[in-house]
């Protein structure tokens, strides 16, 4: 066990000390090949997906395209490297991309062992519970001796234990192999609820034979804040993905969309006005050009409208914002000030 | 007198003949064979009408978007139809769809001689596909050269991705099999020990393994910025994989072969190179024929491994598709598609090799 230890530590070293090798040089590499190399999920429902032509889109997709459009004004000098859960890190690691929007959960054993950094939060996800509408329950606390359809070995499980127990209620598990499996067991009435992480229920239940007759319940009872990465030892250019992904927020809490960033352009409010790179510290402080929050805007949106398009009203999927809603209207979605 | 006519024959018992003499000796021959035969029939009955409905009769076939689907219970091979493209071709651009086919239309041009008895060249031909067919391939995939658009492997993808990863693994792993197989009966020791220790490493370990140490590791180990392509690295993971098991099925033949007939080979002076091609392999490799060929369709259906570390082969680019919001929840048909291509692949690469026996066979089966 000693010598797996030694062997991690030093492929992690080797990692680390490679990563910080080129401190400063990503925005310059970036900018030479002309492009923004992204990693994102092999496929993963209004985060990222290809449609039938190849165009890539969903919510961590348009990190990509508003840190393109920041650095180069064109959000569509993305190229995209489809990675799976286990390879993610490596490929940042090993500089073969640039960043990685990858629904990845912040965590502290990844923030600090890896050798990388979490820009931000693009979307709060948490373990959710879907029931059948005939149900008539509006909370999980009133979900005592339903039975749950479960995938087996998930820390879905573990979680949804330590709620129970926590709350003092039963449950009856029904456990299968794979997601698909648990929702076809759903569908047909083998359990009253299905629990998952909220975002993937709203995708499992488009799968269900009549989608309608399920509702997502309101409660989360686990954290699982999800943000693009960086590699770590490159200030800049995190401190670059970090922005791009703030002024989307900033854009929407200040009402500046993709149809009305030039007339805003007019405005007088300072903090509008300082957004849109016409005063205070414009580009230069993360050294681009003055316009780069109005690029991500016109190009890509403010979240709410990347939100909406992705995986809110506008898709299919019908998320509701709940935690990612903007701080001021009850949800966690938090920008600091540009100034 | 009377003459004694015999008379005619008799017809067999209508039981005995036609269909209901076959359902008799065949299906119902004894209580027990007439209580599985109607067991078997009532299982045919129960899942055969289903599925033909599932994915004939209720199927949709026309339309563009999931609406056109609903209300259906039978499968929405809109789904596949819309997708097709990708399926075949990845996400390679549009409108180099040409450079695809035309490689893939001209192996089977040149292929076909090769089945034709009268062609004088077969041996010349063979190893132009083998030589000249590949980079010609390669140009065509990648281009960059002659006026070509350069369209990295991250955009290959589909049926096309599985083919090349097939054909690269078969045209690679059987002469450096050979060489391994003929190198583990060596007399020179350390040519002896270095084909061991490379068949028994790459037999021991998994091609998940494989492909995860390329894809994962290797790119931690090499120096900053040598990206080396993830496609080519999965290339020779298979290639190298699937070439110790290619040397084992070739030992077989080997050892199969009567000592008779090397010792007749060293009594005609033959070097041992000759020895080897003219008299041991043409006879070792046509016995072993049924493995070659077990060993290339298991490579076939491996390739779909690459979809763990995130190449878009067929089957990955279908599960990918599964991903697309607007589409969600028509997985069983994009899987049935994908069963489908396979087999018809496999079923056709082992009914070659049943014809090649069959022409081969020189009367060496007892």
């Amino acid at each position: 066990m000693k010598k797996i230890h030694v062997i991690a530590s030093a492929v992690t070293l080797t990692a680390v000390m490679s990563t910080s090798a080129f401190a400063g040089a990503t925005l310059d590499e970036v900018k030479k090949k002309g492009f923004v190399q992204c990693g994102v999920s092999t496929g993963l429902p209004g985060f990222s997906s290809a449609d039938e032509k190849g165009n890539w889109s969903g919510l961590d997709v348009d990190v990509c395209r508003a840190v393109a459009a920041a650095v180069f004004g064109d959000a569509a000098k993305v190229k995209y490297t489809p990675l799976t859960a286990k390879e993610r890190f490596t490929a940042l690691q090993s500089g073969e991309i640039d960043m990685l929007p990858r629904n990845t959960t912040w965590t502290l054993t990844r923030d600090t062992s890896l050798g990388l950094n979490f820009a931000g939060v693009n979307y709060y996800d948490g373990q959710g519970f879907m029931v059948t509408k005939s149900l008539g329950v509006k909370s999980a606390l009133e979900l005592d001796g339903a039975s749950f359809c479960i995938q087996a070995g998930t820390t879905t499980e573990l979680n949804l234990a330590d709620y129970f127990r926590a709350n003092n209620m039963k449950y009856t598990p029904v456990t299968f192999d794979s997601s698909d499996e648990t929702v076809k067991a759903f569908d047909a009435g083998r359990c009253d609820a299905l629990t998952s992480d909220q975002s993937q229920l709203y995708a499992l239940r488009i799968k269900l034979g009549n989608p309608d007759g399920a509702i997502v319940l309101p409660e989360i009872i686990s954290k699982e804040p999800l943000g693009p990465v960086v590699a770590q030892g490159d200030d800049e250019w995190f401190n670059i993905v970090r922005w791009s992904l703030f002024a989307m927020v900033n854009a929407e809490e200040l009402g500046i969309s993709s149809a009305n960033v030039d007339e805003k352009k007019a405005s007088t409010d300072p903090n509008i006005r300082r957004l849109l790179g016409l005063e205070g510290i414009k580009g230069s402080g993360l050294g681009l050009s003055d316009d780069w929050a109005v690029n991500i805007v016109k190009q890509v949106g403010n979240y709410g409208e990347s939100f909406e398009r992705n995986v809110g009203a506008g898709s299919s999927l019908k998320i509701s914002r709940g935690l990612n809603a903007l701080w001021n209207k009850g949800g966690l979605q938090y920008a600091p000030p540009i100034r | 007198m009377t003459v004694h006519t015999p008379h005619p024959d008799l017809p067999p018992p209508t039981l005995s003949v036609g269909v209901l003499g076959w359902l008799r000796s065949n299906l119902f021959s004894s209580p027990l064979h007439t209580l599985l035969s109607l067991f078997a029939i009532y299982l045919v009955y129960l899942t055969v009408p289903p599925i033909i409905s599932w994915v004939f009769l209720d199927s949709t076939w026309v339309g563009d978007t999931r609406e056109a689907c609903s209300g259906t219970t039978g499968a929405c091979w809109v789904f596949v139809k819309v997708r097709m493209n990708q399926f075949m071709y990845g996400f390679f651009p549009e409108s180099e769809y040409w450079r695809i086919n035309l490689a893939f239309g001209l192996l089977i041009v040149l292929a076909i001689p090769l089945f034709i008895k009268k062609f004088q060249h077969k041996g010349k031909l063979a190893i132009f596909i083998l030589v000249f067919y590949p980079i010609i391939t390669f140009q065509l995939f990648s281009g960059g050269n002659f006026g070509l658009t350069p369209v990295e492997t991250s955009k290959w993808g589909g049926l096309s991705l599985t083919l090349i990863l097939a054909g690269v693994g078969i045209v690679a792993s059987l002469p450096i099999g050979i060489v391994l197989a003929l190198g583990r009966r060596s007399e020179m020791p350390i040519v002896r020990s270095v084909c061991v220790v490379f068949i028994e490493f790459w037999r021991g370990v998994p091609l998940i393994t494989v492909l995860f140490m390329s894809s994962v590791m290797l790119p931690l180990f090499l120096p900053e910025g040598t990206n080396f392509d993830k496609l080519l690295r999965a290339m020779i993971g298979i290639a190298l994989f699937q070439s110790a098991y290619m040397a084992e099925v070739v030992r077989g033949g080997l050892a199969a072969i009567p000592k008779g007939q090397y010792e007749a080979a060293e009594a005609l002076g033959l070097s041992y190179w000759k020895s080897m091609g003219l008299i041991i392999l043409p006879q070792a490799l046509k016995l072993v024929i049924p493995g070659i060929v077990n060993t290339f369709i298991a490579l076939f259906k491996d390739t779909t491994l690459v979809l763990i570390i995130g190449l878009f082969d067929l089957l990955a680019i279908i599960q990918q598709a599964f991903a697309d919001p607007d589409w969600l929840g028509f997985s069983i048909e994009g899987y049935v598609f994908a069963a489908s291509i396979f087999w018809i692949f496999c079923f056709s690469m082992s009914r070659y090799s049943m014809a090649l026996e069959k022409k081969l066979h020189t009367g060496h089966a007892r």
